[in-house]
Parts: structure tokens; C-alpha cells; sequence
């Protein structure tokens, strides 16, 4: 049997829907499966190039395989037409596929020292597939923590998941809201407050961050202040993609194309161009 | 040194004070523990103390009129639980309540301004350490105010 990755890099390979777990209104997560074809292997913050025929294509980065490793899991929110067509799809429907593209995360760098994973938001679906990794290889990690923001407790993504990673894995998993009503027992404010009191030694850690670009701003800052290099910090950056190679120039981010150079990417290679608004 | 100088010592806002202050401020200060879901204080009441937290959580909520609480900010072990004791006039702004169990060293505010009116020198080293304390709060407030969570396709 061939690989998808087989064929030409820009045609797409056909994927049927095999599940769809609806997260929140605006939020799905689809299981693809490939059509006649092996699903191609994938590293932990790569993406893939999702095609709703006669709509378009988007970027959206892998959040898991299925449990017989025979498909993609995509976590989608409807921000545009593309996602609008991808969350409304039914179990059977075809979709296009080309991938997997880009740098994942630094999952080999970061072993035998401390792991922090900061998500804010559907920032955690490309973080998921590296904290399943960490499960699978717990031995080869000291202390790992995620620190996971959120705009209320009913939009917490992946609940389950956070709580099987606590219990399996010994993760620190820390989830914090915007706001509450009073029941709520868990902690209230913005995700980089947390850092200060996260349990990691500095000298050995290495963090992995992703959400919207302002929360990870924000994050850098406590990092840094929390005494990590910024060559142990990375980021999953995010923009508009079209042709997932470094052709086109649709993603470009001053010198490096997102879609080739990242989306995982050191911080102390973007620090210069991270709060330059224009790009 | 008694227990509850060591304590207060141990709390990262006073870690690096010296003896005396601390001895003035341990004259201030009891330990009080805080069950799940208990008062520290209510909106409007008299801002006569302070917490520092040891171990545990506590809530900041508000009431919209007629409407359920609304949890806005936890605090955690290492923070301090109060600033409206520190400026007139003197009165809470909101509820702070346990989320868990929590162990908190309470300090005599009115104690403690009594002091700080007779000797600057203890006044100006807490202010050293509360204002940072209180800037960073506000950060953490400012960037909280941002909808940092929306807008991605992913």
C-alpha cells in the first residue's frame, strides 16, 4: 500500500470523516481516515493542509491520532469560510488532505529535563499530540507541567484528556479560567500568571508554548522573567497558508516561512520581529 | 525567633527583611486557617487585616446585583489577600473566599499603619514590597482583560 505522501504534494489525498466529537458550538473534532492509502507518519505540532471541496483549504494542525493509528484528529473552530465548511461536515464526507507540513516540537531536546507546556485556548490541540508523546515516554522526562488558560470552565478543551494525563502520567496539569461563578475551584486569571509558581528548574527546562499570539507574548515575558533561556522557549506561530512549502509566500514572517521554518520555532530566532505589528 | 516570625520570614514578600521589622510585624500578626468555601471578608466591610497566604487558594468574587458571584481572580500560597487596608477609606471592595482549605497568616492592619505613622522605616520597606506586589497584580488584571483565548482557526 502506498502512502498518501506518495502523491503530489499539491493534490490533495481524499480522507473520509470517520468521527466527529462536537466540542463546544463552534468547536469540532474530526477524525479523518485516508481512502485506499496508509496515513502518512507525523510529528507532534506539524499540520496538515484540509481541503472542504468547492470552499477551500486552511491550515490546521494535528491534535492526535485515532487509537489504531489509522487516521488524522483535527480540532477545528469556525473563524472562516474553510473551518465554517470543516465544522459542519458529516461522518462519511470526503475531505482533501495534503500533508503532514512543517517543524514540530522539540520532544527529543527536551528529554532528561523538565517540560513546560502552556496552551491558551484551541492552543492546546497541537500541544496534545506532544503531551500524548510524553505519556508514552514518561521515563525520559523530569517534571512536566501544563498550563492550560481558558476563557470560562465551560470551554475547556479536551477535559478527559487533562484529567487522564493527571492520573496516568503524573503531569502537572493546571487550568485556569477568565472568569467563574463561585463554584468553581480551580484558579482564576490569565495563563502567564501561572509561570511564576509552575514547578521547573530554569536551568533544565524547556518550554512549548501555543495559542494566540498575544498569550504567548505575555508567556515569553514570564518565562524569561522566570529565569528560562529564550533558545529553551518555542512557539507554534499561526498565519494564513496557502501552498504549505515555502513557495508562495503566504505565510512569510519576515525572513522564515511559517509554513516550512515553523510552525514550531525557537523564540530567540523570532525575538526581534515578535511584537512587530506589521508582520 | 518564634514560629510565627519563621513564617512570616518564609513568605516571599517578607523574605529578606530583617529581624526587627519582622518582630514588628509578628506583634501585628496570628495565623489563621480558612476551611473550604469560608470568608476571609465581604465587599464593604472594614479593611482592618491582611493575609498572607501559606498554603491553599483563595477567591476574589463580586456580586452583580441580584445575580450569582462572580469569581474573577485565585490567589495562591506566596500572594498577599488585600490591598484595601492600605488606603482610605479602608473598606473592602470585594469578597475574598476560600476555594480550599487554606492556612493564612492574618496581620493587624490598623496594628500595622499605627506603626508605620511612628516609624517610616518599617512603612517605607513594606511599601517597597507591596507595590511590586500590587503592579504585577494589576498586570496580571490588564493582560486578563484581553480575550486571549479567541480567534484561532487551528
Amino acid at each position: 500500500m502506498t502512502t498518501a505522501q506518495d502523491a503530489n504534494v499539491f493534490e490533495p489525498t481524499v480522507y473520509r470523516v470517520a468521527s466527529i466529537v462536537r466540542e463546544f458550538e463552534d468547536v469540532v473534532t474530526l477524525t479523518l481516515h485516508p481512502e485506499g492509502v496508509q496515513r502518512p507518519a507525523f510529528t507532534p505540532g506539524q499540520f496538515n493542509m484540509l481541503y472542504t471541496f468547492g470552499v477551500g483549504e486552511a491550515a490546521i494542525s494535528i491534535c492526535g491520532e485515532d487509537e489504531d493509528q489509522r487516521g488524522f484528529v483535527h480540532t477545528v473552530r469556525q473563524v472562516g469560510a474553510v473551518s465554517q465548511a470543516l465544522a459542519s461536515v458529516s461522518e462519511g464526507d470526503a475531505i482533501g488532505l495534503r500533508g503532514p507540513f512543517g517543524k514540530g516540537w522539540p520532544l527529543s531536546e527536551a528529554e532528561r529535563g523538565d517540560i513546560v507546556f502552556v496552551a491558551g485556548g484551541l492552543g492546546l490541540a497541537p500541544l496534545r499530540p506532544a503531551i500524548e508523546h510524553v505519556l508514552r515516554h514518561r521515563s525520559r522526562y523530569r517534571r512536566v507541567t501544563l498550563l492550560f488558560g481558558t476563557r470560562n470552565p465551560r470551554t475547556i478543551l479536551y477535559a478527559k484528556d487533562i484529567e487522564r494525563w493527571r492520573r496516568q502520567a503524573d503531569i502537572n496539569g493546571v487550568v485556569t479560567v477568565d472568569h467563574a461563578d463561585a463554584g468553581w475551584r480551580g484558579s482564576v486569571g490569565a495563563v502567564p500568571a501561572l509561570i511564576a509558581g509552575a514547578p521547573f528548574d530554569p536551568r533544565s527546562t524547556v518550554a512549548m508554548v501555543c495559542g494566540p499570539e498575544v498569550m504567548m507574548r505575555f508567556t515569553v515575558a514570564s518565562l524569561l522573567d522566570a529565569g528560562l533561556p529564550a533558545e529553551r522557549i518555542h512557539l507554534s506561530m499561526e498565519r494564513n497558508m496557502k501552498c504549505a512549502i515555502g513557495l508562495c509566500g503566504r505565510c512569510q514572517y519576515g525572513h522564515d516561512f511559517i509554513c516550512k521554518d515553523g510552525p514550531v520555532m525557537r523564540y530567540d530566532r523570532l525575538a526581534n520581529r515578535f511584537s512587530v505589528r506589521e508582520i | 525567633m518564634n514560629t510565627l516570625e519563621a513564617r512570616l520570614r518564609a513568605h516571599p514578600l517578607f523574605a529578606d527583611l530583617g529581624e526587627a521589622m519582622i518582630r514588628q510585624i509578628a506583634a501585628c500578626a496570628r495565623d489563621r486557617h480558612f476551611d473550604a468555601g469560608q470568608y476571609l471578608f465581604r465587599a464593604g466591610g472594614p479593611a482592618d487585616e491582611f493575609f498572607l497566604v501559606r498554603e491553599g487558594r483563595i477567591g476574589l468574587e463580586a456580586h452583580a446585583p441580584g445575580g450569582a458571584a462572580i469569581l474573577f481572580s485565585t490567589l495562591g500560597a506566596g500572594e498577599i489577600i488585600g490591598a484595601s487596608w492600605l488606603v482610605p477609606p479602608h473598606r473592602w471592595m470585594f469578597d475574598a473566599r476560600a476555594s480550599v482549605s487554606t492556612q493564612t497568616i492574618c496581620v493587624d492592619a490598623v496594628c500595622l499603619r499605627n506603626q508605620f505613622e511612628t516609624d517610616h522605616e518599617l512603612g517605607y520597606a513594606l511599601m517597597a514590597r507591596f507595590l511590586p506586589a500590587f503592579v504585577k497584580r494589576l498586570h496580571a488584571t490588564r493582560i486578563q482583560l484581553f480575550d486571549l483565548y479567541g480567534g484561532q482557526a487551528r
